[in-house]
């Protein structure tokens, strides 16, 4: 796959004129690949018990659709009309002024005009004109009316996956229009015909099943962390004992799976357990879950009703194990879930206690009734109280610079948390240019469930937008790490630096924790978490 | 379809519009149609249509708090928080809908791609479409104040004041002779030419052309042959304002009747805008009473520490902790992770074991 991919400067020269003699409404769609992602296999839906599942490829004429798929479309296009206003409001008020246009990372990497926000959207509106709105009825295609056929349903399958739900679009847009939101709901319609890709219904199934979307289960769960602990006790020198599935503790954390699986997350995830070593002596009593091994939620690119079945599992184990809140690791898209749904989703936690930080006594008000606490915002009230020594020297080796993950930022405002610990714990901090941070940020063009490998051409155009900010400070900076609070960030960045600047590696804000925490009895250490010599110490090892 | 042909269809439809009344009162002299009726029926399909509109929204729930945040949210009490960017609460909601509503803030964020391969992709200050939009809205506001004179007897102060204010905006625009009787209003003026920004916008700008319906073109039309029909009046072919306001003042008391000789230009002036007030609750310009309704903009960020209800909620299938156990029980074990319930035949010796 690699070798077919083209070289940067080809890549990069993206042409964003669309064809302006001939309307987009007839244009037939070109399933490319390299953009598309592999469709679900059978097993994977039927395991969750999601309908049509069957063996079909997007590349052959016939996709095996039922006989009745439009009444079902058309049935449910209804009812989500009748159950979000955001859906019903975000159809009727578009005045394709053309401001989100040009603010998506797919159409500035691309150039597919059918990947402005505002056109992605008018997929699914033309067809909601022409089957619940009067004028849309009567004058058609003159009214921006399209019959649904079986060529509108391919469209929809195949830019609705290029869509990452970053909800870019919607910041810019006067009247609030969210594209994410639309892009959710044409993806749960095309659920309901088995329409799905396998890089998102796989982790569905096996996080229903494993408790995470690897499908590690809980022996290997643990086989994993035991390995951390001796790469942590052979830089530290100290054995710490992280405690799993353990009743009666008083905190529950939660995390995403990918950061036990793979570089560079596992090095972020090392830094929580130093972290949790590192306090357990001030009376922190903490335990991992292998049955809430997941703190993403791939059901959630599925369908609401998904992700609340997978998100059930966070409370459930809380109360099993009798704890008292919740932590959630660094994470993108878990976050918008849990911020904006979790408690609607499987609420209330009154079972559960409002959050107090064991260690300062801060009371983490705006977590009241969620009960759960993001893990910046629990190390930097650490931070702050000055519970934590830190040699933020040990990662002078890092010029750093922050994504804002789409979600954290766009649909939270977890902003200031993680830039506070980054620049408590490292000495050379440097912004990337405005509009592409913070309530700004660019996605990294992997999300929402497209970071398959099939689709690399895809994730790479997506990510241009950031990875060009990032060769910004590479070259005026000098910045040679790019820090970020998402595992999927932490799964998809390296491939798309390697490709775009290659000198720039990535990081989680926990692994410059882990990094720059002195630990009590710990002995000198030498390499940082990844075994790479620490600042100073590089001739040392190679005398 | 292509701009060409939505450029000249909507072109064509607000022609014949014009045509309608021209020859509907020049030539078969049916004022009471075009002067009372079809004003009445605007009117009301514009109110049962609007207020239809808003009902079909509000009928369908808001299951989930979904607001677009663009600051920094509450969280420690020594981080600085953008009540207005991401509100916590009804106050800061009320902020953020007034600077969207009165002062387009989404759109003043606006940036314009500037792309140049190798690496050098910018993002530029781009102010001119919050700039054409506000200047339209607001003097669209203004005419729509000034033109309170005709349905008010007597005039209330902030009209006449508006039409003062918008009569000095021109002191210093050298006088045209024979013009600037009556005194130029600059607001109709601004309209026109805002109009006209956002036509050439539209085709000019590639994407924006690529994506825009016949429905985009058409209602700007529409309000251009309204403003010049508007201004025609006022200033070139001059028509009799008290018979006007005689007729309008019969529409608003309910009393109508049909003044004489008021001139064909006021009856097009008339039906255009009754088209355009009955066409507003089935198109685009609906967004004037949407946008507050907004669920990415009228909730505040709040669903983690205020329980946020989802009406139509229901019970969904779960994979249980016992499931999970039962099917990996003998792994966990092994491993030696708690488990909730031992194997009948070693529950006894496991225990032990492990205490
Ligand atoms: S910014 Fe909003 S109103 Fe404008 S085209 Fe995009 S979605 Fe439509
Ligand atoms: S949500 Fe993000 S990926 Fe989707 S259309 Fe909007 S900007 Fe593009």
């Amino acid at each position: 796959m690699a070798e077919k991919i083209m070289k940067p400067e080809e890549m990069a020269n993206v042409n964003h004129t669309p064809p302006l003699l001939s309307g987009w409404m007839h244009r037939p769609v070109e399933i490319k690949s390299g953009i598309y992602c592999y469709p679900a296999k059978p097993a994977s839906l039927e395991y969750v018990s999601f309908p049509h599942a069957r063996e079909w490829s997007p590349m052959d004429e016939d996709w095996k659709l039922p006989p009745n798929w439009k009444e079902i479309i058309l049935e449910g296009l209804r009812e989500r009309l009748e159950r979000f206003r955001s859906l019903k409001i975000f159809m009727d008020i578009c005045v394709r002024c053309g401001a989100c246009a040009d603010k998506c990372h797919f159409f500035i990497g691309g150039g597919d005009p059918r990947n402005m926000p505002v056109l992605r959207a008018e997929l699914l509106r033309s067809v909601y004109r022409k089957e619940f709105t009067t004028a849309g009825k009567l004058m058609g295609e003159i009214a921006g009316a399209r019959e649904l056929t079986v060529d509108v349903l391919k469209e929809w399958w195949y830019y609705f996956f290029q869509c990452t739900e970053c909800r870019r679009c919607s910041l810019f847009c006067p009247y609030g229009i969210d594209t994410a939101e639309i892009t959710i709901v044409a993806r749960e319609l095309l659920n309901l015909l088995g329409l799905n890709i396998d890089w998102i219904a796989t982790p569905v199934a096996n996080c229903y099943r494993t408790g995470n979307h690897l499908g590690i289960q809980p022996h290997a769960f643990k086989d994993m962390i035991d390995f951390f602990l001796d790469d942590i006790e052979d830089i530290t020198g100290i054995r710490m004992e992280p405690s799993l599935n353990r009743k009666g503790a008083e905190i529950l954390f939660v995390t995403p799976s990918g950061d036990v699986f793979a570089d560079p997350g596992t090095y972020t995830c090392m830094g929580y357990i130093i972290l949790f070593h590192y306090l357990q002596s001030l009376g922190f009593d903490l335990t991992w879950s292998t049955f809430a091994s997941e703190g993403g939620n791939f059901g959630y690119f599925t369908s609401h009703e998904m992700a609340k079945r997978l998100n059930a599992k966070m409370y459930a184990e809380a109360k099993r194990l009798g704890v008292k809140w919740i932590l959630g690791g660094e994470c993108g898209h878990m976050w918008r879930v849990i911020n904006q749904y979790m408690d609607t989703f499987n609420g209330p936690a009154d079972f559960l206690e409002e959050p107090v930080s064991p260690i300062t006594g801060t009371k983490f008000e705006n977590a009241k009734t969620t009960k759960m606490v993001h893990i910046t915002e629990f190390t930097a009230d650490l931070i702050k109280n000055n519970k934590l020594k830190l040699d933020a020297s040990r990662n002078d080796n890092l010029k750093v610079t922050f994504h804002d993950s789409c979600n954290p930022a766009r649909a939270m405002g977890l902003l200031e948390e993680p830039r506070y610990i980054i620049r408590n714990t490292c000495n050379h901090f440097y912004e990337m240019p405005d509009n592409t941070i913070r309530e700004q940020t660019f996605c990294c063009g992997s999300g929402a469930g497209l970071n398959a490998g099939e689709n690399m051409e895809l994730r790479l155009r997506g990510g241009l937008p950031r990875a060009n900010a990032v060769k910004y400070v590479h070259e005026k900076f000098g910045v040679n790490m790019l820090s970020c609070v998402c595992a999927i960030d932490r799964a998809v960045f390296p491939a798309l630096m390697e490709y775009w600047v290659p000198e720039v590696g990535v990081t989680g804000v926990h692994e410059l924790v882990g990094n720059a925490l002195i630990l009590e009895g710990e002995k000198k250490r030498e390499t940082n978490l990844r075994g790479e010599p620490l600042p100073g110490m590089e001739e040392e090892k190679d005398v | 379809m292509n701009f060409i042909f939505s450029i000249v269809l909507s072109s064509v439809v607000v022609l014949i519009l014009v045509l309608i009344p021209w020859i509907g009162v020049g030539a078969l002299k049916l004022d009471t149609l075009f002067g009372i009726i079809i004003p009445y029926i605007a009117l009301f399909v514009f109110f049962a249509g609007i207020i239809g509109r808003v009902i079909g929204w509000a009928r369908s729930p808001v299951p989930f708090r979904i607001p677009t945040t663009a600051g920094q949210q509450w969280s420690l009490p020594w981080i600085r928080r953008s009540p207005l960017e991401n509100p916590k609460s009804t106050a800061g909601v009320v902020g953020r809908m007034i600077f969207e509503v009165l002062t387009f803030r989404s759109l003043f964020r606006n940036t314009k791609l500037q792309f140049r391969s190798g690496f050098r992709i910018g993002y530029e200050w781009e102010k001119w479409l919050w700039l054409f939009a506000l200047a339209f809205h607001y003097s669209f506001l203004v005419v729509l104040i000034r033109h309170l004179r005709f349905f008010t007897e007597p005039i209330p102060g902030f009209v006449n004041l508006i039409e003062q204010l918008d009569g000095l905006m021109q002191t210093g625009v050298a006088p045209v002779e024979g013009f600037m009787l009556p005194s130029v209003m600059i607001s109709g003026f601004v309209l026109l030419g805002a109009v006209t920004l956002l036509v050439l916008r539209r085709i000019l700008i590639p994407q924006v052309n690529y994506v825009s319906l016949p429905g985009d073109y058409f209602p700007l039309f529409l309000i251009t042959a309204i403003g010049l029909t508007g201004v025609l009046m006022r200033y070139v072919l001059k028509v009799d304002i008290v018979s006007v306001k005689e007729l309008t003042m019969g529409l608003v008391t309910f009393r109508p009747s049909i003044p004489y000789e008021i001139g064909v230009l006021f009856y097009i002036h008339l039906f255009l805008v009754s088209v355009l007030i009955a066409y507003i609750p089935f198109s685009k310009i609906t967004h004037m009473a949407g946008v507050f309704l907004s669920p990415t903009r009228n909730l505040s960020n709040n669903s983690r520490f205020v329980r946020h209800i989802n009406p139509w909620s229901y019970p969904v299938p779960v994979h249980t902790y016992d499931e999970y156990e039962e099917e990996f029980r003998d792994k966990m074990i092994a491993v030696g992770l708690p488990v909730e319930k031992m194997p009948e035949e070693e529950a006894g010796s496991a225990e032990e074991e492990k205490e």
